[in-house]
């Protein structure tokens, strides 16, 4: 039974990080139907905001206040995510709307060049981040099982996060918006939407997010340049399970794949878990091709 | 208005390839070691391309599983490699694992035409496999895309924990012999360069075939419209799953002779990175041509092989930027850049011509 207990639980918080990861690819991909290969690279960059802030919090402020660093370094990692995503939509995402594949290409170049990037400025070997002191230990729920603080705090940071995006798509004007252009981009910009600014918005937000998940990654693990690409195929599975263009989509399918996942490696061990999981995936798609939640659609191709 | 070349197009074309040949053939009186190994290294990688160009240029389905099927030849290759040189001892990583006797899929290999044949048919089986699961089922498009990369690592992963039986992630290496003669000499480096030659201009000639053929009219149709094809009686589905298995055992094939030229072939030489890669040859030679496959493979790979060497943090900003430019500016490749320049060209020519026929009579009317 405990075991039972805490394998769930890591389960969880795996998928928990893979949604707020495949959050940002599901709305660009429904979005625009871009394939946003450096998607994983906004993760470094989150990942690395939070590195930053902390180091400016340790040689600039009083050690009394180190731990406060967390919630400023999420933020950090946000907006620092946020502004290179708008920028890079704005250089080069627009010219390839339409173009699935060629994306993926283009974007895989990107990502390519901010790994290099990283490498050069932070040097190529992984950096620690000494996580706050608040959330060291752990929940014990009953003899045998405890919870860390940590996974706790990641899940509860997730859960905000989709609450926001809840809010933001289904509750706001600007994600009214970002619906319409999603359900049919010819009619709503007819009817005086800007595609334009909705689209580079979207992205922007959808690589901010990636920057919340590479700060939540810090508390788990060391960071190097290539962290995202650990964990870029594994959210493209969610988007493709999930389905395309629904929040519920992408929770469902982040929750089936971490879980799924977690449970195979416990059971056998983690290469052949990885192999069970996708010949799940495979199988799923055989009787549900579009994955759970495709929005339904008249339109031939 | 080619008039003005005195030989029709398909003859200089001929000439061409006759001349291209009569060069591979002939490098090994030219070159020295190092770059023979390379150029061999830039053909098997050729092969590769070639195959991608007729399931992405030819068919219009981008995989980015390519390593996984290379990879599985090369493991074919070295698995018997691997057992011809530890001779009657089992092969030295099983040893340090703890295995006492080989097991017995290793056994099989000891054949070389058992591994050759199935350097080949498991990665054409494997290819088989996915493409019956997902094209059956019209999963396509970048769908189908991120499900090969998905391949990719769990093959991966699956070559790196099974420490035991696949040589975990050094891979395998240390071979020595083959057919009893040493590999190391230089006649059977020449005689392995020769082989590749072989093998390319075979591969080339089967694609060729291929794409000039009914089957591949069928393939160029489903590119451009698959749900039309479908409309017209056709099942795309096995058209996908055939080209997908062809490309994927020229990807086995490229894999063996790649082992023979390096000498290993370890995990890192199928993950994400080298698969791209090998997208990026078909992108920057044109896709939808296969020469444009053969130039991409060439060009790159020695580009990547000088510039890594002397600029490792350089070649990576290089080859980021040359997928962006590619995508962006040129969706043809080199030789999509080539034809817009011969057209221009012509159009010149053509617009000049008009204005000397135009004036002349006209001036003759009025009169």
């Amino acid at each position: 039974m405990e075991i039972w207990v805490s394998q769930f639980f890591n389960g969880l918080s795996v998928s928990s990080i893979l949604l707020l990861i495949a959050l940002g690819l599901a709305i660009t991909f429904g979005l625009m139907k871009v394939i946003n290969m450096s998607h994983g690279e906004f993760i470094m960059i989150g990942a690395y905001g939070a590195y930053m802030t902390q180091q400016i919090f340790k040689s600039t402020l009083p050690k009394s206040l180190f731990d406060a660093y967390f919630p400023v370094a999420i933020l950090v990692s946000f907006v620092i995510a946020f502004a290179i995503g708008y920028l890079l939509e704005v250089t080069l995402i627009r010219f390839l709307y339409g173009r699935p594949l060629d994306s993926l290409l283009a974007t895989w170049g990107v990502g390519l060049m901010l790994q290099q990037l990283a490498r050069s400025i932070f040097g190529a070997p992984n950096v620690a981040v000494s996580s706050p002191s608040w959330l060291d230990g752990g929940l014990t729920v009953f003899s045998g099982v405890v919870l860390p603080y940590k996974r706790l705090f990641i899940i509860a940071l997730v859960a905000l996060c989709l609450f926001a995006m809840y809010l933001y798509i289904y509750r706001s004007n600007a994600g009214r918006r970002m619906r319409a252009v999603m359900q049919n981009r010819e009619m709503a910009a007819c009817l005086g939407i800007s595609t334009r600014r909705v689209d580079s918005f979207t992205f922007a937000i959808g690589s901010g997010i990636a920057g919340i998940a590479g700060c939540a990654l810090t508390l788990i693990g060391p960071i190097g340049p290539s962290i995202g690409t650990y964990y870029i195929v594994d959210a493209f599975m969610v988007v493709v399970l999930g389905g395309v263009g629904k929040l519920v989509g992408t929770v469902a399918g982040a929750l089936g794949i971490g879980v799924f996942n977690t449970l195979f490696e416990w059971w056998t061990d983690a290469s052949l878990g990885k192999v069970l999981v996708f010949l799940c995936i495979v199988a799923f798609l055989q009787w549900k091709p579009m994955g759970m939640f495709a929005v339904r659609t008249r339109s031939l191709d | 208005m080619l008039s003005s070349s005195i030989l029709p197009r398909r003859v200089w074309l001929l000439i061409g390839y006759a001349v291209s040949a009569a060069a591979l053939f002939s490098a090994p009186l030219y070159l020295n070691d190092f770059r023979l190994n390379l150029l061999a290294k830039c053909l098997a990688f050729a092969i590769v391309a070639l195959g991608l160009d007729l399931l992405w240029g030819y068919t219009g389905i981008l995989s980015l599983g390519h390593g996984v099927f290379f990879g599985l030849g090369a493991y074919a290759m070295a698995m018997h490699l691997k057992l011809v040189s530890s001779g009657s001892r089992i092969p030295d990583f099983m040893d340090w694992m703890g295995l006492t006797k080989l097991p017995w899929f290793w056994e099989l290999f000891k054949s070389f035409a058992f591994a050759a044949l199935m350097g080949i048919a498991i990665p054409a089986g494997l290819a088989l496999l996915l493409g019956f699961f997902t094209f059956r089922n019209r999963i396509r498009g970048v769908y189908f895309t991120i499900l090969t990369q998905a391949l990719v690592i769990i093959t991966v992963t699956l070559f790196v924990g099974q420490q035991a039986y696949t040589g975990g992630t050094n891979g395998l290496t240390g071979y020595t012999k083959m057919f009893g003669y040493s590999l190391k000499s230089d006649t059977a480096k020449t005689m392995v360069y020769l082989a590749t030659v072989v093998a390319l201009i075979l591969a080339f000639l089967l694609c060729r075939y291929l794409v000039k053929s009914r089957f591949g009219k069928v393939l160029r149709a489903i590119r451009d419209g698959e749900n039309r094809t479908r409309f017209l009686g056709y099942d795309p589905s096995s058209y996908q799953m055939a080209a997908f298995a062809v490309s994927a055992g020229l990807a086995g094939v490229a894999g063996m002779l790649f082992v023979l030229h390096v000498g290993i072939i370890s995990p890192t030489m199928m993950a994400i990175v080298p698969s791209i890669e090998m997208v990026l040859l078909v992108a920057i030679g044109g896709r939808g041509t296969l020469v444009g496959a053969v130039i991409g493979a060439v060009i790159m790979t020695q580009a990547k092989s000088e510039l890594s060497a002397s600029y490792p943090d350089f070649w990576l900003f290089f080859l980021g930027a040359l997928f962006i430019v590619v995508t962006v500016f040129l969706p043809g490749g080199i030789v999509g850049l080539i034809r817009q320049l011969r057209q221009t060209i012509i159009r010149r020519r053509s617009t000049n011509e008009i204005k000397l026929n135009s004036v002349v009579p006209e001036g003759n009317g009025v009169v």
